[in-house]
Parts: structure tokens; C-alpha cells; sequence
């Protein structure tokens, strides 16, 4: 017997804006990997076809951690006021082919599905040879490219990038159909 | 006639009924990734196992939430039909009287001091779930004139990796505002809205305690993860 589909599969709806209380009741999961130290911080935004920040959205991030062959690394908060969260991680290792990259789930309220896009780093010199980026027309690749952020609080010894996710407007991010 | 499963009629991210997706659905299309380059497993969620009682939305205070009460349970599975074991389900919803415990919400109906609303659970070695809970209320929403939510449970789901990872609602049968709710309604084919639709059952239903409503969750599959190969048989 092969794979073939045997059953229809249950429709998306959106997370709505009464979420919080299930699935993000606090910043635990900002921390990616628990267990080890983090050496990155990626300070993520959520921005609308206005221009102004989504304060009631879900995001989740799965990578793979800075060595081969460990769990999935997740982490998964709700936005501030600003429309932005910050997650403690590490760099994911070289893929066997192509850049380092971080998968990113949104879920917001206006979302009837959820969107999936990438977090690739712009210091990186793999960039060129990425599967995934070579799918992205030129003029938008710079939409899933986190920048090193010049903004380096003292208290902290992470290395901060900023992500922004643009809904629309000429620099929508590029969302992928996985 | 059977159903055609070529196409899966999911949402549509663009739905102007639905006000909110306005600014917020994207216009360009999606960029089509390859499964080989897409996959990553589910993480093992260790640090946050739910205990016994997360799956009782009745038990979480003191005395009991006012309600109906209810049971709804069910499998999830992959379209391939195999059952996913171990996968967290996570639930949340508003009291028997359409109102959620969020700041957020200021439906002018009262809170329940009794109920919170979330749940959680671990499906079993079949890809069963349950959960105790009361059967939510319908409440209004801005959307549009005289706009009222049918009664709904929120499922967030995760299957075997970051491809079957699902957030949906689920719908009671025969409630009336189906019919005008556009975040339902966003869903083109009506055999697909069905499926967020449970079922009264009777099985299901406990005597003299709650009654039983069947909902099956079903997550793309995945050939590429290590759970699976690509013959069973």
C-alpha cells in the first residue's frame, strides 16, 4: 500500500485575538534552546498593510541548533504594543546545502492561515548558493534576510538582528507555501 | 460520489468579508517550496507536558464553570490516515456566556469566576485527544453590522513536523450563525467547512454527566520524516 491520501485534511482558521492566554501566557518561550547559552537575539516585527505594528500576533520559530543532531529548537511569543517580540537563540548550523535559516510561523487575527517565511542572516556568506533564496525573485530577497542591528544594549552580550515582517506594501515579506 | 482529495480547499488568506484580512492577508503569491527542502520535525515539547488536569476545562477552580457541560474527543491523524501519537493539542474558548478571560474582550456578558478557558493535552498511542470542557457561547464581534461568532473552540495543533502544524476552530452542529460567519465562510467548499463542524455522540456522551461531540483532526502527511517511509505494507 502506498501513501496515498485517504483523508481530506481540516481547513485552517485564524488564531483570533483571544489567544494569549492559551498560547503565549508568558515570555518562557522566548528562550529557544533552555538548556544552552544563547548567543543571538532576534528582535522580530510584525508590520501592516498601514504601516503600523500588529500587536496581536503569534509567532513561532523552529531551527535547528548551532551543532548537528539536536532537537528542534522552538520558541513562540505574542507581540508587544510595538508589534514586536524578541527571541534568545542560537545560530543554526550550515544546512547540508545552502545558508542558515530559521523557519518562521505567523498567526494573527486577519489570518485565515497561518503564514510561513524564512529568517536567513545577512552576514552570511552562503547566501549565494541558498535552494530557497535562488526561488525568490531578486527584489525580494532582502525580505527574509534579518539584519545585524547597530543597537547593542550594554546589559547584554547578544548579538541582536532585526527581523521585520511586512504583510503588504513594497516590501512584503516573502511568505513560502511548505 | 466520493469527494475529490486532489484539491484541499483550505481558507482563503484573502477574504474581504472578513474585515481584519484587509491590511493584513499578503498579495503576493506564495513562493512554492520543494518538500526536501522545507521539512524540520516537531520539537520535543519536555518543558511544557501537560498534567493530568489541563485537559478539564471544568477543574481548573474552585467550584464548577456554569454551562453545558461537554466532552469533545477525537483523533488526530495524517491524510494518509495513520494516527499521530504524542502530539500536543492545545484548546481555547470563551464561557457559556460568549465571554473570553482576556483583557481584550469587553462583551458586556459576565466573566465566570470558575473558568478560564484553555486546555491542553498529549494525544495517546492512537492519535486520541479528549477534553472536559462547557460548551462556549455565541458572541458579537465588529465585523460588520450585528456581526455574532457561532459557538467555537479553538484547536492549535502540531503534528510530526513544521509542515502538519495547524491553528483551526471548531464548530457545533446545527448553530445557526455558521451560515453568516465569514471566518467560516472563508473556506470555499462547503464539504470543507463540514470538517470543522463536530458531531453530537452518543458514544461519546457520559449518562447523567456531559454530553459527547466527535471532532477528528486530520494534518498534511509527511513522507520525509523519520517516522515514516514511503511503503507501509
Amino acid at each position: 500500500m502506498t501513501d496515498d491520501m485517504t483523508r481530506a485534511r481540516t481547513p485552517s482558521q485564524t488564531v483570533g485575538p483571544f489567544f494569549d492566554f492559551c498560547l503565549t501566557p508568558d515570555r518562557t518561550h522566548g528562550r529557544v534552546f533552555p538548556d544552552s547559552t544563547p548567543r543571538i537575539r532576534l528582535i522580530v516585527r510584525v508590520i501592516d498593510g498601514a504601516g503600523d505594528p500588529v500587536p496581536d500576533a503569534v509567532v513561532e520559530i523552529w531551527q535547528v541548533g548551532d551543532v548537528p543532531g539536536r532537537d528542534t529548537g522552538f520558541g513562540r511569543l505574542g507581540k508587544g504594543e510595538d508589534g514586536s517580540c524578541e527571541f534568545d537563540t542560537v545560530r543554526p548550523c550550515d544546512p547540508a546545502e545552502g545558508a542558515a535559516h530559521i523557519n518562521v510561523c505567523l498567526f494573527a487575527r486577519g489570518l485565515l492561515r497561518h503564514l510561513h517565511t524564512r529568517l536567513y542572516f545577512a552576514d552570511d556568506p552562503r547566501l549565494a548558493q541558498d535552494p530557497v533564496l535562488a526561488l525568490v525573485p531578486d527584489a525580494r530577497r532582502s525580505t527574509v534576510i534579518a539584519a545585524p542591528s547597530d543597537f547593542r544594549p550594554a546589559t547584554s552580550d547578544l548579538r541582536p538582528y532585526t527581523f521585520d515582517i511586512h504583510l503588504q506594501g513594497p516590501r512584503e515579506t516573502v511568505f513560502f507555501d511548505v | 460520489m466520493p469527494e475529490s482529495l486532489d484539491v484541499f480547499e483550505d481558507a482563503l488568506l484573502n477574504y474581504p468579508a472578513y474585515v481584519s484580512t484587509q491590511l493584513r492577508a499578503p498579495t503576493q503569491p506564495l513562493v512554492i517550496l520543494p518538500e526536501r527542502l522545507s521539512d524540520i520535525t516537531t520539537p520535543v515539547y519536555g518543558w511544557w507536558r501537560p498534567d493530568e488536569r489541563d485537559n478539564d476545562l471544568t477543574r481548573q477552580h474552585a467550584g464548577e464553570p456554569q454551562g453545558q457541560r461537554i466532552i469533545v474527543a477525537g483523533r488526530l491523524l495524517d491524510d494518509t490516515d495513520r494516527p499521530i501519537p504524542g502530539a500536543l493539542i492545545e484548546v481555547w474558548q470563551a464561557n457559556a456566556a460568549g465571554r473570553y478571560d482576556h483583557r481584550v474582550d469587553d462583551h458586556p456578558a459576565p466573566l465566570d469566576p470558575n473558568f478560564t478557558g484553555a486546555g491542553r493535552t498529549v494525544t495517546d498511542a492512537d492519535g486520541r485527544y479528549e477534553f472536559t470542557t462547557i460548551r462556549p457561547g455565541a458572541y458579537p464581534w465588529r465585523n460588520h453590522e450585528n456581526a455574532w461568532r457561532p459557538a467555537h473552540i479553538h484547536f492549535s495543533v502540531f503534528g510530526r513536523s513544521f509542515r502538519n502544524r495547524l491553528v483551526t476552530q471548531m464548530y457545533f452542529p446545527g448553530d445557526p450563525m455558521m451560515s453568516y460567519d465569514p471566518i467560516l465562510q472563508s473556506i470555499p467548499g462547503e464539504r470543507a467547512r463540514q470538517r470543522l463542524i463536530s458531531r453530537y455522540d452518543l458514544s461519546l456522551t457520559k449518562p447523567d454527566w456531559a454530553l459527547g461531540y466527535a471532532f477528528d483532526i486530520v494534518v498534511r502527511g509527511s513522507n520525509a520524516t523519520p517516522f515514516e517511509t514511503s511503503h507501509d505494507g
